[in-house]
């Protein structure tokens, strides 16, 4: 499986992560050898193996329907970068 | 003896017989660390003020005569990726800089009721993603042992301030070794408890298939006291097992009996140093001399065990990360210079992200994150996140075998002592490999241990590793004690100055 620096940097974008040039080569460069790494899991015949996403028996962990104090507004708006008083604010979404 | 070079135990004996106070305790640690944390930099944060007055409060109560909790005026270090109410957690990233969460984590909670004192945040490689703590956005931390190498990680912080006397006691998080490597390399004990052992709500989630909380300690019983604590069923963490608390502190010294102890034979000979070699195998002849039987056992996709972790601990980081967006909480990349931007396809908002990220966070940060999406992106998902998540049940087959056949596995924590500091910093791959012999137990999902059982001819610390069925804390820490009190490696500290 070949991954190229086209490749890195489409998944950068999926990412929402962004590299200069130089960064991008490193990234590529390390990538390639980790997935070439990782790659040793091809060795085995996994056909009939159910896959396993965690280690306990649990399945749908259900709480009961109640309702329960919540974070306040303010408190919730606090750490944001920036905010009104009711919500967070972001660049324009639509248009420009 | 001063009174921080005893444990945790000694000194709750003294706080409950009032021979110690909780601030002549706490003030003991302040002045330590203020003596050597410029060298060790096992801090991020030390909350001097906060931990006085809380001890006083403590030493009132007391003299009260009104009860008190199980941990009631001994000093506690918290690893800074638990959420505290009001009191900064950085995950040691920039990301996190000015974060000041609204909530406590739930372990949080249980060394607040149990009247432990919280004396400040101990450093970590940036969102635990690293095995050096160089990782950490503010400062690396240096192993006490000799402060020209790294002390381990993810938990470096945590392992460092107890090997080097600054606490008493350290809570730290293990998603593929990151409390026992640590551990060993600085000469602590350090139990990563069963998946589901301890809740993990408020925990910032790294792998959350794989995290977990646990205790680090200057000796077994300590680390008991603390377990004791942190243990327990959380209808906030889903994950979270409803299964009784066991004592540990009162069967702690019990040896067991008709001990079996499995060897994987693959563990030793190539890649592993020497002197760890030489001081594993002479713990295991220290077992057998205590009445354990030994036998050989496989565990035939432990070679597997990196591979498979360095693909699931991407992939649910990459989802766990997507969290950090600029909008909610968090860092921001400055507004002006996101709209500056030119020459780019990106409408503004996606612009504001993917600046925001880059510059929040830390390399090895971004390095996972590219990993994780890569693998789980269209195309990839069948050859790497499901191939994974196989191996993984492969790997958790191995263990249940193997737990038929044997009580525990012993073996090593780390091929090699601790390295020079920037030694396998440009090499991601070399420091993945670090994590060999601990990542298959988080896969798994399984107990485990490591504690000190030597020491290297230059003087540094060598962990050895048990490894126990799910929920057999109880019986690791047990089997723990016999060999802390057939040996003295626990009772040795490094020289500071």
């Amino acid at each position: 499986m070949s991954l190229t620096r086209q490749d890195v940097e489409k998944v950068a974008l999926l990412a929402r992560l962004k590299f200069d040039d130089e960064q991008l080569d490193k990234m590529t460069d390390h990538m390639v050898q980790i997935v070439q790494y990782v790659d040793k899991l091809s060795e085995l015949d996994t056909d009939d193996v159910e896959p396993m996403a965690h280690a306990l028996d649990i399945n749908n962990a259900l709480a009961d329907d109640v309702s329960r104090p919540s974070l306040p507004r303010e408190e919730a708006l606090k750490n944001a970068p920036k905010s009104d008083d009711e919500y967070f604010r972001v660049p324009a979404v639509l248009g420009e | 003896m001063s009174i921080i070079q005893k444990s945790a135990t000694e000194q709750l004996a003294l706080l409950q017989c009032g021979q110690l106070t909780s601030v002549e305790l706490t003030q003991a640690y302040l002045e330590r660390i203020k003596a050597v944390d410029t060298s060790v930099g096992a801090f991020l944060r030390v909350e001097s003020e906060a931990a006085l007055t809380q001890a006083a409060e403590i030493d009132r109560r007391r003299t009260a005569g009104e009860s008190l909790g199980k941990l009631a005026g001994l000093p506690v270090a918290i690893k800074d990726i638990l959420c505290t109410k009001g009191t900064p957690t950085t995950c040691g990233s920039r990301m996190l800089e000015n974060f000041v969460p609204p909530y406590n984590a739930t372990v949080v909670e249980k060394l607040q009721a149990a009247d432990a004192v919280i004396l400040g945040r101990t450093n970590m490689d940036e969102f635990a993603m690293g095995s050096s703590t160089e990782n950490s956005a503010y400062h690396p931390t240096h192993n006490p042992w000799d402060t020209s190498r790294i002390p381990g990680g993810s938990s470096g912080g945590a392992a460092a301030c107890v090997s080097a006397d600054m606490a008493p006691l350290s809570v730290g998080t293990d998603t593929g070794g990151s409390i026992r490597q640590p551990a060993a390399l600085c000469g602590c004990v350090g139990l990563k408890p069963t998946y589901g052992r301890v809740s993990r709500y408020g925990l910032i989630a790294f792998a959350s298939s794989l995290d977990q909380i646990g205790p680090l300690a200057k000796t077994v019983e300590d680390a008991a006291l603390l377990m004791e604590v942190l243990a327990g069923y959380d209808p906030l963490d889903s994950t979270s097992v409803d299964i009784p608390v066991p004592a540990y502190t009162a069967s702690v010294s019990q040896p067991l009996e008709n001990l079996t102890l499995g060897v994987v034979d693959h563990h030793f000979g190539e890649g592993i140093d020497p002197e760890i070699e030489t001081a594993v195998k002479q713990a295991i002849a220290t077992y057998e001399s205590l009445g354990a039987s030994i036998q050989h056992i496989e565990l035939p996709h432990a070679d597997y065990g990196i591979a498979t972790y360095y693909i699931i601990a991407p992939c649910e980081a990459s989802s766990n990360l997507a969290r950090y967006d600029g909008a909610h909480y968090g860092y921001r990349a400055d507004q002006a210079e996101v709209l500056a931007e030119d020459g780019s396809d990106d409408g503004p908002l996606v612009r504001m992200y993917r600046k925001t990220r880059s510059e929040g966070f830390g390399a090895e940060v971004q390095r996972r994150i590219m990993l994780g999406t890569y693998a789980l992106s269209e195309g990839y998902y069948d050859a790497f996140y499901l191939k994974a998540q196989k191996v993984r049940r492969l790997i958790q087959k191995d263990y249940n075998q193997a737990f038929e056949q044997v009580d525990m596995i012993i073996g090593p924590v780390t091929a090699n002592p601790a390295f020079a500091k920037g030694e396998k910093t440009s090499n991601p791959m070399a420091m993945y490999l670090e994590d060999l012999y601990t990542v298959t137990a988080n896969l798994a999902g399984v107990a485990g241990i490591s504690l000190p059982c030597g020491f290297t001819e230059s003087g540094l610390p060598i962990g050895l590793q048990l490894q126990a069925a799910p929920f057999q804390e109880e019986k690791l820490l047990r089997a723990a004690h016999m060999f802390q009190n057939a040996t003295d490696f626990h009772t040795r500290r490094p020289e500071l100055s």
